[in-house]
């Protein structure tokens, strides 16, 4: 029983950080309409910063000052980042917002390497807290149990500072409706800094409080991160009580899962988070959102079929193509494979977002299940590759099956989180089930067949098969089925007045993204070789944004375009610098700052400017002069 | 008229939210070919009632009879499926696309193609899309891009789109709100001239009493939840309540207004 007891507390004295990055995240959501992917960077980097300072300044003093200092640098940089950057784009889509902070997460990752080195660093233990204190036998560490006074006292003072103070009445309000907020003559901008100002103190010190607990590393970004949606998702976004009351149902469930599931105890987690979106889909303390105000101004280029003439140029662009093993060499053609399958992914994913206007952040969960799927079938069935490569990717399919369900019930926001800590289960099952998946060391020798074995014949067959995927979703895009899912994505409420069972149509287009992109993931085992859980990951994830984002998310095949770009750009820049990530960050910041068009759309638009504008319609002429 | 089969019969219908009896016991009647008119002042319970019978509001007790079917607490699209079209009150159309795709959208799900991933929809009933627009007088404005529409344009394409499924019933939520007073006679005289021709039953709300008592052949007033009137718009121009709430409205406030603040 004792044993218990202290495994609860030990789950409560988790909970304490969780709580406090995830009401930062909550917060900032609630006035800004922001979800702030870089939280989880502020948290690593307040461990960071605290690290440094409390091996500096020594005694009780130079440690809880430390602390603090810690939390309040970190906030600075989070109002330099919110001024220079997010102010930039709080107009724009969500996706983009999520994905420029996405970017500055990489950036992050990279610069706390530079300065701080790769390796764990473990810090000081809390003065006054050293200790443990006996509980019938068991140990429970002091500092554990200040961790679990410290949760509901934020919480208070979190409470009192929304109730009791001007400031927070402001912020109470601008969550309702910051339109309205800004129109009583509230001055909007520093508001936002002051509220993000903080949501970062609040993840900073959640931080800098894991010191003491756990070592410092550059990995710890991305952990909490997904632990955070995971939290804000249960909870209710903007609910500072959901983002408490959740924190510690979360923690609770880690700390028993590990008992019932040694292995997977993340899918009691997960399990918990399916019945409450099924019971309550905006978390158990969260609302619907009010529709927003629509961004005026939001000008959509036509879409099309080809033209004659432009089918022609495609299938002349194709013919080059396959040409390549005439002049190539083999590097040449692996890396002319690899950029084919990552047009099939990135047109998987464009499907979902340009035509049902859903943006999965997880997109790499059936990318990834398609590639274990071929693994799994040759290695453990031996089966012939032929039959590998039509089967593998129906575990991607039935993936999408399973977890679209749970996805297409939410949109926005709360969609890109949600498919985003379904990968990260994924990858987690993949990482941890070592008996099937070999874990960490995943699944090696799944090469093709002699058929396809030169690097010129899988170069082919890898085209080929994007020329068809490609194709297959640009016929969809025009068939009354893509006419019904833009449907559902324009006007929601038009689309059920006529009969279309919205649920019904994004479910059936994320299973279709799921299915092609595990025919990519299918197709990568075999190029690799091998398959990892990083095929699984969330950085393939963004990846793959990136690529629909480059190409232009409001075209019918910029993704073909943004995948051979951007994966071209990737393979070069890797062999060039260490700093990858710095300079990806970097270069995602730049795109959604200064072409959120992307390739194509940019394209389009200059197009359509040239093109001489329609003539009026005799008819509209005619009806003029009546009215008059 | 008299002949005309029965459409629409609600019995009862009744819908409260905490004390607040949005909704009581309001029971009417619809023929085909015959255009309704549900008035009232603000917060009588027009949108309610409405809500429930298209779908997006369950009433707490009462029967809806649509077209031989209860349909109480039905989806809008189980609703749609029947033939009912209908308009919003804020046009909700699909602005990325063409006004003949709009069209053709509707037209798709009319013929059960919804799930169809070969086709092409542009090609998909041209000419059904084009007649519906020649009907309602947007054919010139055919291959435009909806968000480009005015208003009044949007308005009539709404129209166009629920024709499409050759509804027996169209339910019609402020049809005229926020356009130019010429522009709100055109279109509900286009819409009476759609009705008689193809007999089609109409009920619709509307705040613009010039609109209500032009076109309407029966009106339906209801106050804080209940029906107070019904009859000819000439019947209910001489009813001594309803002109008490359109006419008195400010006395009645001021006398209650006094009670309250003197309890």
């Amino acid at each position: 029983m004792a044993f218990y007891i202290v495994q609860f507390l030990t789950g409560l004295a988790s909970a304490a950080s969780l709580f406090l990055v995830a009401s930062g995240l909550s917060i900032i959501f609630g006035v800004t309409r922001i979800v702030n992917f870089a939280h989880g960077a502020f948290y690593m980097l307040g461990a960071y910063v605290a690290f440094t300072l409390t091996e500096q300044f020594s005694g009780a003093i130079g440690f809880w000052g430390g602390i603090v200092v810690a939390a309040v640098i970190v906030a600075l940089i989070g109002v330099l980042v919110e001024m220079v950057l997010l102010r930039r784009i709080y107009h724009a889509p969500e996706l983009f917002q999520l994905l420029a902070t996405f970017g500055l997460t990489l950036m992050v990752e990279d610069l706390v390497v530079l300065i701080w080195g790769p390796s764990d660093l473990l810090g000081r233990r809390a003065p006054g807290f050293r200790g443990a204190v006996d509980f019938f036998g068991q140990n429970i560490p002091s500092y554990d149990l200040f961790l679990i006074v410290l949760g509901p006292v934020v919480l208070g003072i979190l409470w009192l500072l929304f109730q009791r103070t001007r400031w927070g009445v402001l912020v109470r309000a601008a969550t309702q409706d910051r339109d309205m907020v800004a129109a009583l003559g509230v001055n909007q901008k520093w508001l936002f800094t002051s509220v993000f100002a903080v949501g970062v103190f609040l993840a900073a010190l959640g931080g800098a409080l894991q010191i003491p607990r756990d070592a410092v590393n550059h990995a710890l970004d991305l952990q909490i991160i997904v632990d955070v949606f995971v939290v804000v998702v249960i909870g209710g976004l903007g609910s500072i009580v959901g983002a408490f009351v959740a924190a510690v149902l979360v923690s609770e469930l880690n700390a028993f899962g590990i008992l019932i599931f040694p292995k997977i105890s993340i899918i009691l987690v997960f399990l918990v988070m399916a019945a409450v979106l099924i019971v309550r889909p905006w978390g158990l303390f969260g609302k619907q959102e009010a529709p927003a105000r629509r961004t005026p101004g939001l000008t959509v280029n036509p879409w099309r079929p080809l033209t004659s003439g432009e089918r022609l140029a495609a299938i002349a662009a194709l013919a080059l193509a396959a040409g390549l093993p005439l002049v190539g060499g083999n590097y040449a053609l692996t890396v002319g494979s690899e950029i084919a399958i990552f047009v099939i992914f990135a047109v998987s994913l464009h499907f979902l977002m340009a035509v049902g206007g859903l943006a999965s952040f997880g997109h790499a969960a059936y990318f990834g299940l398609g590639a274990y799927g071929v693994a799994l079938l040759a290695k453990m069935a031996g089966l012939p590759m032929i039959v590998c490569l039509l089967l593998g990717p129906l575990l991607g399919c039935l993936g999408a099956a399973v977890f679209g369900v749970f996805a297409v019930q939410l949109s926005g926001v709360y969609f890109a989180m949600l498919t985003l800590a379904f990968a990260q289960i994924v990858w987690s099952i993949a990482f941890q089930w070592v008996a099937v998946t070999g874990g960490d060391n995943g699944i090696l020798g799944v090469w093709p067949e002699r058929w396809a074995a030169s690097p010129s014949h899988f170069y082919w067959l890898s085209i080929g098969i994007a020329a068809l995927a490609v194709i297959a979703l640009r016929i969809i895009v025009f068939s009354p089925f893509g006419y019904a899912l833009r449907a559902t994505r324009d006007s929601p409420l038009r689309g059920e007045a006529i009969g279309i069972d919205g649920k019904r149509i994004q479910w059936t287009a994320f299973v279709i993204a799921g299915t092609v992109a595990g025919i990519a993931g299918a197709l990568f085992a075999y190029l690799k070789g091998s398959v990892f859980p990083d095929s699984l990951g969330i950085s393939l994830s963004v990846d793959a944004l990136v690529m629909v984002l480059l190409g232009g998310v409001e075209t019918v095949s910029g993704g073909v375009v943004g995948a051979i770009v951007y994966k071209a750009l990737n393979i070069w820049l890797v062999s060039r610098t260490d700093l990858s990530k710095l300079v990806l960050g970097a270069f995602i910041v730049l795109i959604v700052v200064a072409f959120p068009k992307g390739i194509v759309g940019m394209l389009e638009t200059i197009r359509n400017r040239r093109r001489p504008k329609l003539s009026k319609p005799a008819s509209l002429t005619s009806r003029i002069e009546t009215a008059e | 008229m008299n002949a005309a089969p029965t459409l629409l019969s609600v019995e009862g219908l009744t819908k409260s939210y905490g004390g607040i009896h949005a909704v009581r016991g309001v029971s009417f009647a619809l023929k085909a070919g015959e255009i309704l008119a549900l008035i009232g002042p603000n917060g009588a319970g027009k949108s309610t009632c409405f809500d429930m019978l298209n779908g997006q509001n369950v009433p707490d007790s009462g029967r809806i009879v649509l077209l031989g079917e209860d349909t109480a607490g039905e989806k809008p699209r189980a609703i749609w499926r029947l033939g009912v079209g209908r308009t919003f009150q804020i046009t909700a159309t699909f602005p990325t696309m063409t006004v003949r795709e709009n069209v053709q959208v509707a037209l798709v799900s009319f013929e059960r193609q919804l799930f169809n991933l070969w086709g092409s929809t542009p090609k998909f009933e041209r000419d059904e899309a084009g007649r519906l627009l020649e009907l309602v007088g947007m054919a010139g404005y055919a291959e435009r891009p909806c968000g480009e529409l005015a208003y009044g344009d949007l308005k009539r394409l709404e129209l166009a789109i629920a024709l499409a499924n050759q509804p027996k019933l169209l339910l019609m939520d402020e049809p005229t709100a926020g356009m130019a007073p010429r522009e709100r006679i055109d279109l509900m005289r286009l819409t009476a001239q759609i009705a008689k021709e193809q007999s089609i039953g109409v009920l619709f709300t509307e705040h613009d009493m010039d609109v209500v008592f032009e076109h309407a052949d029966r009106i339906l007033v209801l106050n804080r939840g209940t029906l107070i009137a019904e009859g000819s718009p000439a019947e209910v121009r001489r009813n001594p309540q309803v002109r008490a709430i359109y006419l008195g409205e400010g006395l009645v406030y001021d006398a209650r207004h006094r009670e309250g603040a003197s309890a």
